[in-house]
């Protein structure tokens, strides 16, 4: 009986698993591993992966320092308004990356007031790299917020009630109930942003640019060469598939030993 | 604290008063603790809405006294709770504490919640699931220097036989445990008030004897009012001096237990407050059988309970009444010989207050009570059915 439904079944997992990988793999078995670490070696690249690195870093500490508190807020209070404001802030995770990055362009452009009054005080955003900041920030944040909400909504709020009758402030049951609480859902969300910000293309190739050392992180710089000088373009995909698996598994992790084990 | 505090709590402890008391029930009464001065205790008095629940109540409560708010679940009991501790703001009234003023929306004052000093034990014991059981009892210590948290967090575990499990989560702790740690943390902080939220409810049923055994000496030690939330008449009876019976935001009726059940100022607090309570000491009997020497005299048999000292407690409905000397011949094995103190009629039934000489309550129909002509100071002798007489552990 069950026999001609468990063959379709395990025939869907195989097709669905080795389309779903083979191009993963094709990353690795390409090009020889000593190719692709030679490449790697190549200055443009490694000018890449720092770039990508202290961007993203920066855009996920700003995310978080701003992002927490405010979805902490959003979790926790009823207010008229409050839906319609999760609306819009996660309306930049459904916009095409190119719309995002026109956005910011008419939002904070050089030639808008806000972009010329951040360059009066010295901040220089369109094509530079405080450029790819906004840009990453911009399309990864929501991804953290929605993420915190979530987390935060989850919190049985008797926990807080318990914090302020012992004497906590709101702002100390904050930092030690309701994030130590809501940590595994933090951490999540700090994952998924993570991990957009890291692949992020169209928007910071609109709004900043592709400027090696500057502006060309490591999804701009794979698409400059992946026409001239493929094996590079590879050896830069494979550092991000690396990370993205070593992204993928610590959520995993987070969330139980269990999630990775089953 | 401060002077004008104490004048302002002094007037609305006068204002709140005990709204549903009744003096006949109150002569009923074995004698209760008088409530001190209001701004030595506890006293609100209150007016608002929570959800669709119109709340109006006037509470007193002297320090080392505990009173029971009892009521089915959405009559507003916790919602009280919440008040007192500044988790909930009522749209109208005042709550003050130990001589200070805590809230006053005439005044537009309302202190937060964290400088209130509530010592709060919720339903569920709300511990912090990511601290271990010392941490979350130090939690409540950072008014202390660091140094001196963990000793005194372990100290106070300990004192309630928990220096073993200090290390532990919440999570791999028993309920009993759980509890306990709850109670440890909620007193940590040496509070002005005591706030229990059916504190014996998340609790199996054999947990549950200990537990109260130990709530009741916390509750007796406690030099604070206590104010105590449950949905059970016979726990409200075992752990406080006073019960205030609660329905639909009102506190119906205030008084001991027997008092309530003697006179129920309605048949909301007649059907209420069921179970009668009676103390004495358990020993085994023959064939199986329980014997109960109750305290002050009489002796009950039962079908079921441990040797040790025990609570008995019997429906008013379950006790017939006959004339001395003419003991029914029914199944009854339970016979005791009381005096009438107080005979109160509620709709078609009359409750019969009486000294056993512990206070037991009787409820008959208007017919049988007319037909035994009852008044107070007549005797008569109650019956009822060993297995309706519940014990249980005290």
């Amino acid at each position: 009986m069950t026999s001609w439904f468990g063959v379709v079944l395990a025939v869907a997992l195989a097709a669905a698993l080795t389309f779903l990988t083979l191009p993963i793999v094709a990353i690795f078995a390409q090009q020889p591993p000593g190719d692709l670490l030679s490449a790697l070696g190549e200055e443009g690249a490694l000018d890449a992966l720092w770039l990508s690195l202290r961007t993203t870093a920066t855009a996920l500490a700003l995310i978080l320092a701003v992002g927490t508190p405010a979805a902490y807020l959003l979790a926790t209070r009823r207010f008229p308004g409050r839906a319609g404001l999760i609306t819009l802030i996660e309306l930049p995770l459904v916009l095409p990356p190119a719309v995002a990055g026109i956005a910011l362009l008419a939002a904070v452009g050089p030639s808008t007031l806000l972009g010329r009054a951040a360059q009066d005080a010295g901040l220089q955003l369109a094509l530079a790299t405080a450029g790819v900041v906004v840009a990453l920030t911009f399309v990864a944040a929501p991804f953290y917020v929605r993420q915190a909400i979530a987390a935060f909504e989850a919190v049985d709020p008797t926990l807080l009630d318990a914090s302020r009758t012992l004497g906590a402030s709101p702002a100390r049951t904050f930092a030690r109930v309701a994030i130590p609480t809501a940590l595994p859902g933090l951490a999540a969300g700090t994952a998924l942003a993570l991990g957009r910000a890291l692949g992020e293309f169209g928007a910071t190739l609109m709004f900043a640019g592709s400027f090696q050392g500057v502006t060309q992180t490591v999804p701009l710089a794979i698409y400059d060469r992946f026409a001239t000088d493929f094996t590079a373009a590879l050896a830069l995909s494979a550092v991000l598939v690396a990370v993205s698996a070593a992204i993928l598994l610590s959520v995993k992790l987070v969330r139980g030993p269990d999630a990775v084990a089953r | 604290m401060s002077a004008p505090g104490g004048n302002a709590s002094g007037e609305s402890g006068a204002r709140a008063g005990r709204p549903a008391g009744d003096p006949a029930s109150e002569s009923a009464a074995r004698a209760a603790r008088p409530p001190a001065p209001a701004a030595a205790g506890l006293s609100l008095a209150v007016r608002t809405d929570v959800g669709a629940l119109d709340l109006d109540v006037g509470l007193d409560v002297a320090a080392g006294e505990c009173v029971a708010l009892a009521g089915p679940s959405g009559a507003g009991k916790t919602s009280v709770l919440r008040i007192v501790a500044g988790l909930l703001r009522p749209a109208h009234g005042r709550v003050s504490c130990g001589g200070a003023d805590w809230l006053d929306t005439e005044r537009g004052l309302d202190l937060p919640a964290e400088r209130r000093r509530c010592g709060y034990v919720f339903q569920e014991y709300a511990l912090f699931g990511h601290l271990s059981a010392w941490r979350n009892v130090a939690y409540a210590l950072h008014e202390i220097p660091r140094a001196q948290r963990e000793p005194r967090a372990r100290e106070q575990l300990d004192r309630f036989g928990l220096a073993e499990r200090a290390g532990a989560r919440p999570g791999t702790l028993s309920g009993g445990e759980r509890q306990r740690v709850a109670l440890a943390r909620a007193l940590a902080r040496r509070p002005a008030a005591l706030l229990l939220d059916e504190p014996l409810s998340a609790l199996d049923a054999r947990t549950r004897a200990a537990a109260a055994r130990q709530l009741a000496a916390v509750i007796r030690d406690a030099a604070v009012p206590v104010l105590l939330v449950t949905h059970d008449f016979t726990e409200a009876a075992l752990l406080a001096e006073r019960i205030a019976v609660m329905d639909r935001g009102r506190v119906l009726q205030q008084g001991t237990a027997s008092a309530l059940a003697a006179a129920p100022a309605s048949a909301f607090v007649a059907d209420f407050s069921g179970a009668v309570v009676l103390t004495g000491e358990a020993r085994r009997g023959e064939r199986g059988a329980t014997l109960v020497a109750l305290d002050g005299g009489g002796e009950l048999t039962a079908l079921e309970g441990e040797p040790g000292p025990v609570a008995v407690s019997i429906y008013p409905w379950e006790v017939t009444l006959s004339p001395p000397g003419e003991v029914a011949h029914d199944s009854a094995r339970n016979h005791l010989d009381v005096e009438v103190v107080s005979v109160t009629t509620v709709g078609p039934r009359v409750r019969v207050g009486l000294a056993a000489p512990q206070p037991l309550t009787a409820e008959l129909s208007e017919h049988s009570a007319r037909a035994l002509d009852l008044a107070a100071g007549s005797r008569a002798v109650a019956s009822f059915k060993a297995a309706a007489t519940r014990v249980l552990p005290r």
